[in-house]
């Protein structure tokens, strides 16, 4: 009975480490997304290297496919720009690029300097398609399975770590399926 | 001089608001009421601001969106709901009552609860040791023998 003076008060306390030590780890601009496992919102957007030609959500059902938010003015797009220009080169799943708040020219430039690897980029000049994906930080990257349900999303820069641990394994077994 | 400078610097800020004011001058009771609203959204991009406070571009775009819903004949609980949707409950600076926010709402109370019960149980244990405690003759001659050592030293003082 005494020594569970002293024990208890410990114990309480390493639980209070426990949970304190849990919510250092996390991070607070890492917002699950109520979007994951519900259809991706519809969009028709003019497309990024053809202004007279749109592409829409409807064309790219039946494929698995990666939808990347990035932005000429977005410093941390060049962090996983050269990770999707490897991505691209292996073929395995195509990337469509959300051009968000952006101008065309600066878009193209920044595309023509940095290399393309998007299948294609559409343009969100309003940032409209941006909001009803719940964009609020350039870049994101969404994973969208082939009845165009959203699968993954990535807050933030694409990593090679995310690419080959989260990214790369659903793309495969959602392509099996 | 120094006054005019005062009333400058006075001045300065009543123009700086000025054009940040201009999209009230069209609809001023559709503006108190975004305002109204969005004093109760979270900013996802500054997190510690309001939609109403923050000026980042997107809290701009968002406040654009809701001022357009309004005007479309929405509610602010129709709002509230397509915010939900994209952002998740985060935007809501109050917390809905749910299945996973329950520890959230009552887990305090429950821990101040058995926090009272457990004082309560404590003192009223110690309570009835205390009142069970018994003095023998023994003890009772050890301490008045103490009393008499200080009366003793005060006198000798």
């Amino acid at each position: 009975m005494k020594s569970l003076r002293f024990i208890l008060p410990l114990l309480v306390f390493v639980v209070l480490l426990m949970f304190l030590w849990v919510g250092l780890s996390l991070n607070p601009r890492e917002v699950p997304s109520p979007l994951v496992g519900k259809p991706a919102p519809a969009f028709q957007l003019a497309r990024l290297d053809d202004p007279a030609k749109t592409l829409a959500d409807k064309d790219l059902r039946g494929q698995v496919w990666l939808l990347n938010v990035w932005a000429s003015w977005c410093t941390s797009c060049m962090e996983e720009h050269p990770v999707l220009v490897e991505l691209s080169k292996q073929g395995v799943v195509p990337v469509y690029g959300l051009n968000y708040k952006d101008e065309r020219s600066a878009a193209r430039e920044w595309l023509a300097r940095n290399g393309d690897p998007y299948a294609l980029s559409m343009t969100d000049a309003d940032g409209k398609v941006g909001i009803d994906y719940g964009v609020y930080g350039v870049p994101e990257t969404y994973v969208i399975d082939k009845a165009g349900v959203i699968r993954f999303k990535q807050i933030g820069p694409v990593t090679p770590k995310v690419l080959s641990e989260h990214i790369l394994p659903l793309v495969r077994r959602l392509q099996a399926s | 001089m120094r006054w005019v400078c005062a009333l400058a610097l006075c001045l300065l800020p009543t123009l700086a608001g000025a054009k940040e004011a201009l999209p009230a001058a069209e609809d001023p009771a559709l503006e108190q009421r975004l305002m109204r609203l969005a004093k109760e959204l979270r900013c996802l991009v500054c997190q510690n601001e309001s939609l109403a406070d923050s000026h980042a571009d997107l809290a701009a775009d968002l406040r654009n969106q809701i001022r357009d819903q309004m005007r479309a004949g929405q509610s602010d609980e129709q709002i509230k709901s397509w915010l939900t949707q994209r952002y998740g409950d985060f935007v809501l600076y109050r917390t809905p009552v749910k299945s996973t926010t329950v520890v959230l709402w009552f887990g305090p109370f429950v821990l101040l609860l058995a926090g009272l019960a457990g004082l309560f149980l404590y003192l009223r244990r110690r309570r009835t040791r205390v009142s069970q405690l018994a003095l023998t003759p023994e003890d009772r001659a050890r301490a008045q023998a103490l009393l008499q050592d200080v009366d003793a030293d005060a006198a000798a003082r």
